[in-house]
C-alpha cells in the first residue's frame, strides 16, 4: 500500500502513501470540530480528495471528561477518489481517557495513537469509568502509542504571552493539530490565516494558537518519538475550481442559486432543529440576494409561513428534521391541495421521537412518501453526497415551480455535517428555472391545468382580474370552487396523483454503476452512496458481477428501474433503517429484493457492504 | 413601471362573490361580512391587493364570500400563513378572519407571536364563545361552567379574555366591536385598516344555533348603554343610559363612580389609546370580568411601532446597500477555493 521512498530529513524518513484516515477526539469542549475542520481545509487546499465525519454529542457540554461528552472528527484524505470518511483510523488523537475508550476500537492495528498524558490522572480515569490506566495496563500494546504531555507542553510554549492557564489550555488542540501537520507534511499557512481572521480583534489569541501549533510541529521534528512522516500527493480531480463543502452549506447555496435562476425571491421559514439549523444560519447571511429567513415560533408556523410566501410568489422553503417533519405534515397536505410550490428539507436523524439528534439515519423515507392524511403524494428527492445537496436543491426547486407541488428533499446528519471537495459550477452550468406567473384575466380558472404537466397557474395576489379563493377544502376541477361531489373528488384525487406521477418525464433513467447486468444489484439512496460506491470496486475486482443504482428520485421512481432490477439475479438494498426503500420496491415491482440494514446512528462502512456482497454471492 | 392612477371606484357589490353563503340563517357572521364588504370599497386600495386569509371554523369560510384574493388555510394557522405572505409581499393588504377556537386554542401560539412581532395584518376574531362548525363544544372563551356538548356538567376551565391576551402580547392595536353594532363595527374596521402593524379586533358575534344570545346581556338595546362603555380617545370614561357613571383610578385599580355629589368628569380617566404602557389598556380589558363594570367597546390601544415586515425589508435594503446586490458566482466561490488544472 505504501510506496516507501526514503527522503532524508535529518535522520527522519518521509514516506509517500495514497491515503490516510485521521480522527481527532476529545471532550466536547476541547475544540475537536475546529481542529478537524482546519486539518480538512488544509487537505482540501492541498488538493487531496477527502470525506469527513464529524461525530458529536447532543449535549452542548456534557460533564467534562465523561464518556457521553466525547466529540470526534474524522477525515479520510487521499491522492485517489474518496467516497467515505474511512472504516478504520490510521491516526487517532485522543485528548482524554473517555475519548480513548470510545474511539480506540476503530484504530487500525499498529496505528498511530497520540494521547494527552496530562489528562490521564486518577480523576480523569474515574470520569471515564476506566478501572485501570490504559497507558499502563498494556491494553494499547497493539498500537504505536505516543504519550505526549500536551497540556504542559502547550503551557510551556505560551508562557511568555501572559495568558491565564485556562486560556492557554484552550490552545492544546492546536498543539495536536501541529503534530498532525508535521506527520503529513502539511503547510500551516491556511490555519495561520484562519486564526488571523477569527481572532482579528484579539490578536493575542491568534498568536497563542499559532505558537501552540508550531510547538506541536516542532515537537515531532525534534523529539525522537516520531521517525517517519507521510506525504499524500494531490488527487487527480476533474479540472475546475473547487471548495470544500458540507451538505447543509450546499443545500443553502443551491437554494440561493435556484432563486437567482428563477428570478424570484427565496423565503425560508424555519424553526431551529438539529441537524438542520445550519441551513437557516447560512441563508440568514445572504440578505444581499433578497433572501428572507423567518425564524418561526414553531415547526408548523415555519412551513405555513412558507406556504404563505409561496402563495405570494416566492420560492418558498422550509427546513427541518424528522420530529419537525411530523409536525409539518398537515400543512404539506395544504400545499398539495392548494397546489403551491414549496420545498421541504428533512435532514434526517435517529428516531423515533427525539431519538438521536446528532446521529444519522434514513428512517424518514416512508414518512416523506406516505406520512400525510388521505391520498397525498409528493415528489421526494434524496441527496447522495454533501456536494450533491446543491444540485438536489436546484432540482427540487425546479420541480416545485414547474409542477406547482410541494417537494420533499431527504438529506441526513451524515451529509449535513460531512464535507467533501466540491467542483464549483460555472454560471453556465446552472440550470434555468422558468417561472410563469399568470397575469391574463381572460379565461382564468384557478385549477385549469397545463396538459403537459397537469400543473395549475400560479396566480399571485396583486394581479388585477385574477382575484380567486383557494383553500384546503376539496375543489371543483377547473374552477377551484369548493365542491363535495363524489365523482369530482375522485377526479381531483386522481389528477393530483397523476400530476406527481407525471414528473417521471423529468426523471432520468437509471444507469447502473459497475456491471450493467449480473449477479447482484445494490440499490441505495441518500448518504449510503459513498460506502456502496467504495465497496463496488473491490467486489468486482474479485470477479463478482455487481451493479449499483443510486436513486436520487424516490418519487416518482425512474421509469426503467423495474427493468434494470430484472437484469440481476439478486437485488440488495442497503439502508440506515429497517428496510423502507426495500418495502417500496417490493410492493411496487414484486421483486424479491433483500434488505441490508444498519440502525446505529452511524453510516455504513465500506467493509460492511463488501462483506454483505460476499455473503449474498457466497 | 406603473403610472400613478387612482384606484377604481368600488361599491360593496364589487366585493361580493358568486358563491352561495353557507352560514346558518341568522348567524352573526352575515353582519360582519356585510360590514367588511361595505368598508373595503372605502379604503382606496385596489381590489387585487386585498388578501383574506383564514383558518378553520365557521368564521374561516369568510374568504369564499369576499371577491378578493383569499386563502382558506388549516386550523389555527392563518396568522402564520399571513405572516409569510405579508413579509414577502408587504405591498398586499392582508386580513385574517378567525374565531375563538381557531385563534385562541389551536392557533394560540401563532396568534401571540404574530402580535408580538407586529406583523402588518388585520385580525378579525369572531368570538361566539363556542365551537360551531364541530357542532357545539365549549371554546377557550366560553364562560366557566359552560354546559356544552363536551361539558354536560359544565366546563371547569377558565376562559381567555381575547383583549387581555392580545395586550399581554403587547399588540399595538386592540379593539372590540359587535356584529350587530354595524356603524361602530365599520368605524372600527376603518381604524384597523389604517393601522401599521397588527390590528386586532375582537368582534362579539352570535351563534344562534349553538350559543344563542351569547352576548345578549351586553348588546340588547335596553341594556347596552349600562353594560358597555364606548371608548373614545381623549374623552372621559363615562357610561350609562343617563351618562351618569364613570370610571376612575383607585390605587392600581379601576372603580365605577356615580357622577354628582362632588364627583365630576374631571375625576374620571380620560381615555388614551396611545398610552405607551399596555397595562393601561389591560386594566380596561379586565373590566369585562368584574361585576358592576361595563364591557369596553372601541379601540383600547393604538400605538405606533415598527411593523415586522418593514424592519425585515429595511434590513435587506441595508445589506444590499452595504454589500451590493448578490452575485451567485461570487457566492459559490467564497472562502477557500483552489483550482485543479
Amino acid at each position: 500500500m505504501a510506496t516507501s521512498t526514503e527522503v532524508p530529513q535529518g535522520q527522519k524518513k518521509k514516506e509517500t502513501i495514497e491515503q490516510a484516515v485521521v480522527r481527532f477526539c476529545g471532550d466536547s469542549g476541547d475544540g475537536m470540530q475546529i481542529t478537524g475542520s482546519q486539518f480538512t481545509n488544509t487537505a482540501a487546499l492541498f488538493g487531496n480528495d477527502l470525506a469527513t465525519f464529524p461525530d458529536f454529542p447532543a449535549e452542548i457540554r456534557a460533564p467534562a471528561g465523561t464518556l457521553p461528552g466525547v466529540s470526534g472528527f474524522q477525515i479520510n484524505f487521499s491522492s485517489r477518489d474518496v467516497y467515505t470518511p474511512g472504516d478504520s483510523v490510521d491516526v487517532l488523537v485522543a485528548m482524554n481517557p473517555a475519548a480513548l475508550a470510545t474511539n480506540i476500537a476503530d484504530l487500525k492495528t499498529n496505528g498511530i495513537l497520540i494521547v494527552n498524558t496530562d489528562n490521564f490522572k486518577e480523576t480523569d480515569l474515574k470520569k471515564a469509568q476506566a478501572k485501570t490506566n490504559p497507558l499502563e495496563d498494556h491494553s494499547l500494546d497493539g498500537y504505536r502509542l505516543f504519550k505526549v504531555d500536551l497540556t504542559r507542553l502547550t503551557r510551556l510554549a505560551l508562557s511568555d504571552l501572559g495568558l491565564d492557564a485556562k486560556s492557554m489550555d484552550r490552545c492544546k488542540n492546536f498543539f495536536a493539530l501541529g503534530m498532525c501537520y508535521w506527520l503529513y507534511n502539511r503547510s500551516m499557512d491556511g490555519t495561520y490565516k484562519w486564526l488571523d481572521d477569527k481572532f482579528g480583534s484579539k490578536p493575542v489569541l491568534a498568536e497563542a494558537n499559532k505558537l501552540a501549533m508550531k510547538a506541536g510541529h516542532m515537537y515531532c521534528d525534534v523529539t525522537e518519538a516520531f521517525q517517519t512522516s507521510y506525504e499524500i500527493p494531490p488527487a487527480k480531480l476533474p479540472p475546475g475550481v473547487y471548495r470544500n463543502i458540507s451538505g447543509n452549506t450546499a443545500l443553502a447555496l443551491g437554494f440561493v442559486a435556484a432563486s437567482q435562476k428563477a428570478g424570484i425571491p427565496l423565503f425560508l421559514g424555519s424553526y431551529p432543529i438539529t441537524p438542520a439549523s445550519d441551513i437557516l444560519h447560512e441563508l440568514s447571511m445572504y440578505k444581499e440576494f433578497g433572501v428572507i429567513t423567518f425564524q418561526a415560533e414553531d415547526e408548523i408556523a415555519a412551513v405555513t409561513s412558507s406556504i404563505g410566501a409561496a402563495y405570494g410568489g416566492a420560492l418558498a422553503l422550509t427546513t427541518t428534521s424528522g420530529p419537525g417533519m411530523a409536525l409539518k405534515m398537515e400543512a404539506i397536505g395544504l400545499a398539495i391541495a392548494t397546489e403551491l410550490p414549496l420545498v421541504i428539507c428533512d435532514i434526517q436523524r435517529g428516531g423515533p421521537s427525539t431519538g438521536l439528534p446528532t446521529k444519522t439515519e434514513q428512517a424518514d423515507l416512508l414518512q416523506a412518501l406516505y406520512g400525510r392524511n388521505s391520498e397525498a403524494p409528493v415528489p421526494v428527492l434524496a441527496a447522495s453526497t454533501p456536494g450533491d445537496c446543491f444540485w438536489v436543491a436546484m432540482e427540487a426547486s425546479r420541480i416545485a415551480i414547474k409542477y406547482m407541488v410541494p417537494v420533499i428533499i431527504l438529506s441526513d446528519g451524515y451529509l449535513a455535517n460531512g464535507a467533501e471537495p466540491w467542483k464549483i459550477p460555472t454560471a453556465a452550468e446552472l440550470p434555468d428555472i422558468p417561472v410563469h406567473y399568470r397575469t391574463e384575466p381572460e379565461g382564468f380558472q384557478p385549477y385549469q391545468r397545463d396538459p403537459a404537466t397537469l400543473s395549475r397557474p400560479w396566480a399571485v395576489p396583486g394581479t388585477a382580474g385574477l382575484e380567486h379563493r383557494i383553500g384546503g377544502l376539496e375543489k371543483q376541477d377547473v374552477t377551484g370552487n369548493v365542491n363535495y361531489e363524489p365523482l369530482n373528488h375522485e377526479r381531483m384525487v386522481r389528477l393530483r396523483a397523476a400530476k406527481v406521477a407525471g414528473i417521471v418525464q423529468d426523471v432520468p433513467e437509471v444507469v447502473p454503476a459497475g456491471d450493467a447486468e449480473g449477479d447482484l444489484l445494490l440499490i441505495g439512496w441518500g448518504s449510503t452512496y459513498g460506502a456502496i460506491t467504495a465497496a463496488l470496486g473491490p467486489a468486482r475486482a474479485k470477479g463478482h458481477r455487481v451493479g449499483h443504482v443510486h436513486l436520487r428520485h424516490l418519487n416518482p421512481l425512474p421509469r426503467n428501474l423495474g427493468e434494470v432490477m430484472k437484469r440481476y439475479k439478486k437485488v440488495v438494498v442497503p439502508e440506515m433503517n429497517l428496510g423502507q426503500l426495500l418495502w417500496v420496491l417490493r410492493a411496487k415491482y414484486l421483486v424479491d429484493a433483500e434488505g441490508f440494514n444498519k440502525i446505529q446512528g452511524k453510516p455504513f462502512k465500506q467493509s460492511e457492504i463488501e462483506a454483505k456482497i460476499e455473503e449474498v454471492l457466497a | 413601471m406603473t403610472t400613478a392612477t387612482l384606484p377604481p371606484v368600488y361599491t360593496k357589490k364589487d366585493f361580493q362573490t358568486d358563491q352561495e353563503v353557507r352560514w346558518c340563517p341568522g348567524c352573526g357572521d352575515y353582519a360582519i361580512l356585510s360590514a367588511v364588504q361595505a368598508v373595503f370599497p372605502e379604503l382606496g386600495i385596489p381590489r387585487e391587493k386585498f388578501v383574506v386569509v383564514s383558518g378553520i371554523g365557521c368564521s374561516s369560510r369568510f374568504p369564499y364570500y369576499m371577491n378578493t384574493f383569499g386563502f382558506h388555510t388549516i386550523h389555527g394557522r392563518a396568522p402564520a400563513v399571513a405572516t409569510g405572505l405579508k413579509i414577502s409581499r408587504p405591498d398586499l393588504d392582508v386580513w385574517i378572519a378567525t374565531g375563538d377556537g381557531d385563534a385562541l386554542s389551536i392557533g394560540g401560539n401563532h396568534t401571540i407571536h404574530m402580535l408580538r412581532r407586529n406583523i402588518g395584518v388585520k385580525v378579525l376574531l369572531f368570538n361566539n364563545r363556542i365551537y360551531g362548525l364541530t357542532k357545539g363544544q365549549y371554546s377557550p372563551t366560553s364562560e366557566l361552567g359552560k354546559k356544552a356538548k363536551s361539558t354536560p356538567f359544565g366546563s371547569v376551565d377558565r376562559p381567555f379574555n381575547p383583549l387581555s391576551l392580545a395586550l399581554g402580547a403587547e399588540a399595538t392595536f386592540v379593539a372590540r366591536s359587535v356584529d350587530v353594532f354595524q356603524a361602530h363595527l365599520k368605524t372600527t374596521l376603518k381604524r384597523a385598516a389604517a393601522h401599521r402593524g397588527t390590528a386586532f379586533i375582537e368582534i362579539l358575534q352570535n351563534c344562534n344555533i349553538f350559543n344563542d344570545r351569547a352576548w345578549e346581556t351586553l348588546t340588547e338595546r335596553d341594556v347596552r348603554d349600562d353594560k358597555t362603555i364606548l371608548l373614545e380617545h381623549g374623552q372621559p370614561l363615562v357610561f350609562g343610559r343617563n351618562r351618569d357613571r364613570g370610571i376612575r383610578m383607585n390605587g392600581i385599580n379601576l372603580e365605577v363612580v356615580m357622577l354628582g355629589d362632588g364627583v365630576t368628569e374631571a375625576d374620571l380617566i380620560v381615555h388614551d389609546e396611545r398610552h405607551p404602557n399596555p397595562a393601561y389598556a389591560f386594566l380596561l380589558s379586565r373590566m369585562d370580568a368584574t361585576p358592576g363594570f361595563p364591557t369596553p367597546m372601541g379601540v383600547l390601544r393604538a400605538v405606533d411601532a415598527p411593523a415586522y415586515e418593514r424592519s425585515m425589508n429595511e434590513q435587506l435594503k441595508q445589506v444590499i446597500a452595504k454589500r451590493g446586490k448578490g452575485e451567485i458566482t461570487k457566492l459559490l466561490q467564497a472562502g477557500d477555493i483552489w483550482e485543479v488544472r
